[in-house]
Parts: C-alpha cells; sequence; structure tokens
C-alpha cells in the first residue's frame, strides 16, 4: 500500500517580478496537512491557490519559507506527487491505457507491476472497456478520469487538483465529486483540493481553507466536522457552507471599505458598523 | 437533382470529362482550325507509341529520381534545420533572421547562381530541387516542435520524463502533423520545381525537355503529353503522401481540428 505524505507548509512566501517590480504572489502561508487527509483551498481568483498548487507539486521553485514533505524539503517535481491540473492535458495521439501507463514511465515497478496498476486504476475510475479509446473519443468528465488515474498510478503519497472539475457541467461535477471521495478512500493518500467551489470544498474537505488575496495568505482554516457521506441539503452542512462565504464577504467588505477610505471607530468586520449601501453590497 | 444523382466517388470526374468532350467536340465540329489544337484521340495515339518505344519512361525516370533525390536531401536538411530552430532558442536568434530573409528570395532567383555554381547538369537541378523542399519542410518543423502545448510540457515535468522521453513521447508526435504537412509541401514543391528546372537548366533527359521538344517541333500532341503525365504524377505523389499522413496521424480522428 502506498504511505500517505504528511505535507508542512511554514511561513511559505512567494513574489514574483514583473518589470523589475516585485509583486507578492503567497505571504507567510502557515498549513499543515496530516497523512491522509483531505484539505480543500478556496479563494477568489488571483488569492494564489494555484501557485500554492504549483509550488508543492514541484513546477514552481523560489520560495521562501518551508515546504515539507515527510519532512523532506520539496525541490521540483516527483512522483510522489501527483497532480490533476483544471484541464485533462492528456496526450492526443494515445489512447487511454497508453495515457495512464504514461504516469509510470519512471516508476520503480517491475513490468507486470505496471500493467497491473494501470488495469486497477481503469477499474477505480470506472473506465473499464474503454482502455483504447482516445481522447478526443471521450467527454469532458471521462477524460478527466482519465488524467485522476494518470496522476495515481504511480501511487504518490499526494494528490493534488487545481481546480479539477471547474470546466465540467454541474450534474457531471457532482457526480465526480461523489467519485473523487470514494478514490480517496480506496487509496487513503493525502489529498489537497483547489476550488473556487465553496459547496465542493466543504463536501469533500475535512478542513477547507480559506484564503485572501493579494497577497495571497490564509484567512481562517474551517474543519468540517461531518461524517461522510455528506448531505449538501442538510442543515450542518448548510451552516459550514454559511461560515466559508462569511469570510468571502468580509473579504469583500473589507476591500469595498478600503476602496472608500471608509473610517470608523471599530476595526472592520467587527460587526456591522457599515453605511447602508455597504450593507446592501454584501 | 443531377447533383446528387450522381455517385459520389464519381463527381470529382464530371469537370474533367466535361472538358474532354468540350475538346472533342471543338475537333470534330471544327470550332478552330488553328494547327494548335489537336485531337484527343491524336494525343492518345503519341501516348501509346511513346510508351511502346520507352522514350517516355525514360523521361520519366529521370524526371523523378531527380525529384526524389532533391526531396530526400532538401526534406532531410529542413528537418534538421526545423528541429534545430526549432528547440533552441539561442539558434533562432542566430540563424532565425537570415533563414527569414533567405525564404523570401524567389525560387527562380536561385537559378543563375546554381548554373553557375553547379553548371546545366544534374547537379544544378538537383540543388534546385533541395532548396524548393528545403523551405517549406524548415518552416513547419520549426513551428511543429514551437508548438508543443507547454501544458504538456508541464505533464511532462511532472511524470518525470528524461530529455529522450520528452521528444519521443510528446514532442515528435506533437509536433507530427505539422511535420507531416511540410513535407507533404516539399513532395509538391519538388515536383513543380522538377520541371521548372527542366524548363530553366535546358539539357538532359526529363519530362519537362519532352515537352520543350515538342513545343520546338510543333508537336502540340506530345506537349499535351507532358501535361498529362506531369499532372497525373503530381496528383499521385500527393495522394501517396496524403495516404501515409493520414495513416500516421491516424489518432487525430476525423477531425484535424481536435489537436
Amino acid at each position: 500500500m502506498p504511505h500517505a505524505g504528511t505535507l508542512q507548509i511554514g511561513q511559505l512566501s512567494k513574489q514574483y517580478v514583473v518589470n523589475d517590480e516585485t509583486l507578492p504572489v503567497l505571504d507567510h502561508i502557515t498549513l499543515t496537512v496530516n497523512p491522509g487527509e483531505f484539505v480543500s483551498i478556496v479563494g477568489s481568483s488571483g488569492c494564489g491557490k494555484s501557485t500554492l498548487l504549483r509550488l508543492i507539486v514541484g513546477l514552481e521553485a523560489d520560495y521562501q519559507g518551508e515546504l515539507l514533505l515527510d519532512g523532506q524539503r520539496i525541490v521540483g517535481t516527483s512522483l510522489d506527487r501527483g497532480i490533476v491540473f483544471q484541464e485533462h492535458r492528456l496526450f492526443p495521439w494515445l489512447n487511454v491505457e497508453q495515457n495512464i501507463a504514461l504516469g509510470l514511465l519512471n516508476a520503480r515497478f517491475s513490468e507486470a507491476e505496471k500493467a497491473q496498476s494501470v488495469r486497477e486504476h481503469i477499474a477505480l475510475v470506472g473506465l473499464g472497456g474503454f482502455e483504447t479509446a482516445y481522447p478526443h473519443q471521450l467527454s469532458g468528465g471521462m477524460s478527466q478520469r482519465v488524467a485522476i488515474a494518470r496522476a495515481l498510478v504511480s501511487r504518490p503519497e499526494v494528490l493534488l487538483l487545481d481546480e479539477p472539475f471547474g470546466a465540467l457541467d454541474a450534474l457531471t461535477r457532482a457526480h465526480l465529486q461523489q467519485e473523487l471521495h470514494r478514490i480517496w478512500q480506496a487509496e487513503g493518500i493525502t489529498m489537497i483540493l483547489v476550488t473556487h467551489d465553496v459547496e465542493e470544498a466543504v463536501y469533500l474537505g475535512d478542513q477547507v481553507v480559506v484564503m485572501a488575496p493579494r497577497p495571497g495568505r490564509v484567512r481562517r482554516i474551517v474543519p468540517v466536522g461531518l461524517a461522510h457521506p455528506r448531505d449538501r441539503a442538510g442543515l450542518a452542512f448548510a451552516r459550514i457552507k454559511e461560515d466559508v462565504l462569511a469570510e468571502f464577504a468580509g473579504e469583500a467588505a473589507a476591500a469595498t471599505v478600503a476602496r472608500h477610505a471608509f473610517r470608523h471607530d471599530d476595526a472592520p468586520g467587527s460587526g456591522w458598523p457599515l453605511p447602508s449601501g455597504l450593507r446592501f453590497a454584501l | 437533382m443531377i447533383a446528387t444523382s450522381i455517385p459520389r466517388p464519381l463527381r470529382g470526374w464530371v469537370v474533367p470529362l466535361l472538358l474532354l468532350a468540350l475538346w472533342w467536340a471543338a475537333v470534330r465540329f471544327g470550332w478552330s482550325t488553328s494547327p494548335l489544337l489537336v485531337a484527343p484521340g491524336r494525343v492518345w495515339q503519341t501516348g501509346v507509341e511513346q510508351v511502346a518505344s520507352g522514350k517516355v519512361f525514360a523521361a520519366l525516370g529521370a524526371s523523378l529520381w531527380r525529384d526524389l533525390v532533391g526531396f530526400a536531401i532538401g526534406a532531410t536538411a529542413g528537418l534538421l534545420v526545423g528541429a534545430l530552430l526549432g528547440t533552441s532558442r539561442f539558434a533562432e536568434k542566430l540563424i532565425g533572421p537570415t533563414f527569414h530573409t533567405v525564404k523570401q528570395i524567389s525560387l527562380f532567383a536561385w537559378i543563375p547562381l546554381l548554373s553557375v555554381w553547379f553548371g546545366l547538369g544534374d547537379a544544378a537541378k538537383v540543388a534546385f530541387l533541395s532548396l524548393a523542399a528545403f523551405f517549406p519542410v524548415v518552416l513547419n518543423t520549426f513551428e511543429g516542435i514551437r508548438g508543443v502545448p507547454a501544458e504538456l510540457l508541464e505533464v511532462a515535468r511532472v511524470l518525470r520524463f528524461s530529455r529522450a522521453q520528452r521528444w519521443r513521447r510528446l514532442v515528435l508526435p506533437a509536433a507530427a502533423p505539422s511535420i507531416f504537412a511540410g513535407i507533404h509541401l516539399g513532395l509538391i514543391y519538388a515536383w513543380l520545381a522538377t520541371l521548372g528546372a527542366e524548363y530553366l537548366l535546358v539539357s538532359g533527359q526529363g519530362i519537362g525537355n519532352l515537352m520543350i521538344d515538342g513545343r520546338e517541333h510543333f508537336r502540340m500532341d506530345m506537349v499535351l503529353l507532358g501535361v498529362f503525365i506531369v499532372g497525373f504524377v503530381g496528383f499521385a505523389l500527393n495522394a501517396i503522401a496524403g495516404r501515409i499522413e493520414a495513416r500516421a496521424l491516424a489518432w487525430r480522428g476525423r477531425s484535424v481540428a481536435q489537436f
């Protein structure tokens, strides 16, 4: 069995330099993800949540602070960390089986183990019978299943998901969220999901990390103490969703307050000391 | 409707057959008495004679051989230069501007230079054909390699592909449609240039020379026979290239737009 990784992020910062100007993207992010945990990261666009994921997978470098997997500093990519992007990114000239096998090209498995792992992961994502189909013959949801299988086939410790269902229709998305939950339980590995869909974040996550933009930082971490399978229509679910959404609202209020140079004795966000127009905007 | 009552595979034949009928009628009913107008039957007869005497095969063989040698040299050089330009930004900066300037020179402008360097024989013709095939292959190879999606290159990094794996598994297959298009164009250009070379560097044997001889002896049947053969060879080369391309790129499905 693969073992699940512990991810430690401590005071992680990252800047881009654009036209000789330093642009902070991530500002002192601290987060610990325990083995086998499912963490959702939500935030509006520009909060650096995708950059955070790209740092963890190793596609971005040059960061300050700590980024450790099982105590080892993360440098570059590794088969221990799989990723699923928003677009499926399958190789169009390879069929389903061959695309998934790409994940094992550099794995230290014997040929028999590779073949078995590919078979198992095709079954895991429910694509039995489609082994020889080409990407142009698959629907968006099926392509994303192949992408998940490709990321998991080398049995990584951590799976990163960058808005994996963002481009899918609502029905397919809901179905794949259930599937992803099942896969997470079956594989028992650590998963980190970046999304802008609060319901998705609460449905899947053990904790939901709410990020604030410019520069990206952790606003709050909301634990989701609900048993699986979660009832999206349930009261407890709705409360947590409200809680997470309130963080967004707070963020919007803070931004509006700053823009209007509104001064008040109370700090923004404590109670409702806002002019009537702003209250309406919330 | 007439258009739909003709079986699909035969539709392409409609225009040529109509033209042939028009030609035949023009001779039969004496619409023109110019000696430039020869009967279709006369051209056919000349064709049969030329085939029987083997002259036409000698001419065609000489042309095709030059075509293939020139194409092979030009396409191979084109693949190498295109791959170099596509892979290395440094090479692009160094060679790119020169290449893009040189490619603007009309192919025929090379003829005087080539004839001085290589004489009027086969060597000059082959060099000319190589140039004709070279440019489209370089351009399309370059664009194919540069056009490999950055998203897929990231996947290659995540999956820890080695340099060789990246080339074999990603760059070459991704660039293949464009590279094939370049080779296909090179093949057609080389054949067009084969005839051009025979006209402009008149010496030796070839289909072009057959036509020039025909013109000089006022044998319109010979000239027309040459035109038909040249057209047929071009059509065949195009069809063969298309067949190979379709086979190699079967993964694209029916739609090229999928990629």
